[in-house]
């Protein structure tokens, strides 16, 4: 599939925007972190930013952006729909938490179930978001649970990165914070691998199905001419041919960007390192891990082959 | 409404021959020809005598060698245009409402003046039957030539799709899939028509008939053997034959 610029914009900027949605209502409500009004403003100004810029950025590559809002109208059956209207209504509860956190400096009592309902609406959105890839036979490398469990974890993960970089930079680092980081990269690493060993599968049962994609079960089917001489709609779109050249090397890159870097700066490192220092590796650090969640969001989409290839004779 | 109907009154599609089939695009000109000034006008061309010359499109054909396992091969012509899916996730997937299958027919169309241009539409196609209009900004697919064969204005015998009506060979036929007694339906049975990747679980309603096995004499392994021009030949000609291949 081609990587779009805006669509990989879209959904890094979004998922790590509802990461900070999701985890910072549950690390406030355990008093994980402090309901300090400077801290709540560094931390929901960036989250609702990154989730606007999203929003904004996944309207540019629309035909037409000025009738965006006629995608909120076909929830009952478009996961696309649904995406939109969970990504407008989780702007209401997070207002209000918003409100209890900055302008109140409160996270208890009936306050809490904003930051129940923010967390929830925001693990919504990463959800349908999720949904838009994992419902589309056509493209079978997306067409699993794997790509609903990558979306949230990385949601979560490039969050949690988030908020470790403010908050450590507000002098604030708890151990837990180690401890939750070492545990969403186990489970990031664990959800990738599982997805890139499913992929070369599916390239496999694709190219099973070139008979049946023009109805002849007589034998090997070769493509020796094409309806026209130069790329088309369909092979621009959905013809995208040079991520699965270099996928392992690029694979590597991602791994070590995604899983590796955020060991090192925000598992081991706060152990090693005395507070100030910490959040100054942290700000690098993160930018490692977002360098890399935009690289495993290219290759969602380039190493992706859509069944229509099938008619051109791709392998 | 993007919600797919329960149930169409009728199943309007193509089934079409590959046997009959000789690829000579005459279906896809004129498609283009009639489409371009019709219900979803116009098919924009890109650069069209230009490098990278690019466009809409609403039927396509391919060309394949098919190898079978016995070492023979032989030649397929494939066209490739929207078979107007009974569970069409082209309009499932439309946040908008812009596509929509008709009640009435089953036809798949798309409402350019609600259409956004997410593209979604078009990746949740496996048979790649839609193409984006970027000078437009809005997705177009093939209508079924709607605006033909409902028309008034046309004699009775030009109500079929502009790629049926045209065809040289008589490899395309335009009627109710819905119906078991139709022409269409029938030929489908007779011929065991087939879906396109049922795999994927879209019901098309348009049937592609399979290529007919070849004739004894032409099949097996390798090139064919080279006519022999004297062979079979019998009485006078058969002696003049023995005759003059001895004085030869």
């Amino acid at each position: 599939m081609h990587p779009a610029a805006s669509v990989i914009l879209f959904t890094t900027a979004s998922g790590a925007g509802y990461g900070v949605l999701v985890l910072s209502p549950i690390l406030l409500a355990f008093g994980i972190l402090p309901a300090d009004r400077w801290l709540g403003v560094a931390l929901l100004a960036p989250a609702l930013c990154l989730v606007t810029a999203g929003l904004l950025a996944s309207t540019f590559h629309l035909g037409h952006p000025e009738r965006a809002w006629r995608a909120l109208s076909q929830w009952r059956s478009s996961w696309l729909s649904r995406e939109g209207i969970m990504a407008i209504v989780t702007y209401g509860p997070a207002a209000a938490f918003g409100y209890a956190w900055i302008g109140l400096e409160t996270a208890s009592g009936g306050w809490a179930w904003t930051g129940i309902a923010t967390a929830t609406a925001a693990a919504a959105t990463l959800f349908t978001t999720a949904m838009i890839y994992r419902s589309l036979k056509p493209i079978p490398a997306w067409a699993t649970d794997w790509t609903i469990a990558g979306y949230l974890i990385l949601g979560l993960l490039t969050g949690l990165i988030v908020i470790t970089t403010v908050s450590s930079s507000f002098g604030f680092h708890p151990v837990r914070f180690q401890w939750l980081a070492l545990a969403l990269v186990v489970c990031a690493a664990i959800v990738k691998n599982a997805y890139w060993s499913r992929l070369a599968g599916t390239c496999r049962e694709t190219e099973a199905m070139s008979g049946a994609a023009v109805g002849s079960d007589d034998g090997a089917i070769t493509s020796i001419e094409w309806p026209h001489t130069e790329e088309n709609y369909v092979l621009k779109e959905m013809g995208f041919r040079v991520a699965r050249k270099h996928a392992d090397r690029l694979r590597r890159a991602t791994r070590n960007l995604l899983f590796v870097a955020p060991a090192i700066v925000f598992v081991v490192m706060p152990s090693l390192l005395p507070m100030p220092y910490l959040a100054w590796i942290a700000w690098p650090g993160a930018a490692l891990v977002l360098v890399g969640v935009v690289l495993e969001r290219w290759l969602f989409f380039a190493e992706a082959r859509h069944v229509v290839t099938l008619y051109y004779g791709a392998s | 409404m993007t919600c797919l109907p329960q149930k169409t009154d009728r199943k309007l599609g193509l089934v079409i021959d590959l046997d009959t089939c000789v690829g000579c695009q005459a279906c896809v000109t004129n498609c283009k020809e009639w489409n371009t000034g019709g219900h979803m006008a116009p098919l924009t061309d890109v650069q069209p005598f230009g490098p990278g010359a690019d466009g809409v499109w609403f039927n396509r054909v391919h060309t394949y060698e098919v190898a079978t396992p016995d070492g023979d091969s032989r030649t397929l012509h494939f066209p490739r245009s929207c078979l107007h899916c009974e569970d069409a996730a082209c309009v499932t997937v439309c946040p908008t409402g812009a596509s929509y299958k008709r009640a009435a027919d089953g036809i798949v169309l798309v409402n350019e003046d609600k259409c956004i241009g997410c593209k979604l539409c078009s990746w949740a196609c496996p048979y790649g039957a839609r193409e984006y209009d970027a000078t437009e900004g809005v997705m177009k697919k093939c209508t079924l030539c709607v605006d033909r064969i409902y028309n008034e204005n046309l004699d009775e015998e030009d109500r079929v799709p502009a790629c049926v009506l045209t065809c040289p060979t008589g490899a395309r036929h335009f009627g109710d899939l819905g119906d078991p007694d139709s022409a269409v339906s029938q030929l489908a049975v007779q011929r065991g028509g087939k879906d396109l990747l049922p795999e994927m679980g879209y019901r098309p309603t348009n049937k592609y008939l399979p290529q007919r096995a070849k004739a004894d004499h032409q099949t097996g392994a390798g090139p064919l053997a080279p006519l022999d021009e004297t062979a079979g030949a019998t009485g006078v000609l058969a002696w003049v034959d023995r005759m003059l291949t001895r004085a030869g």
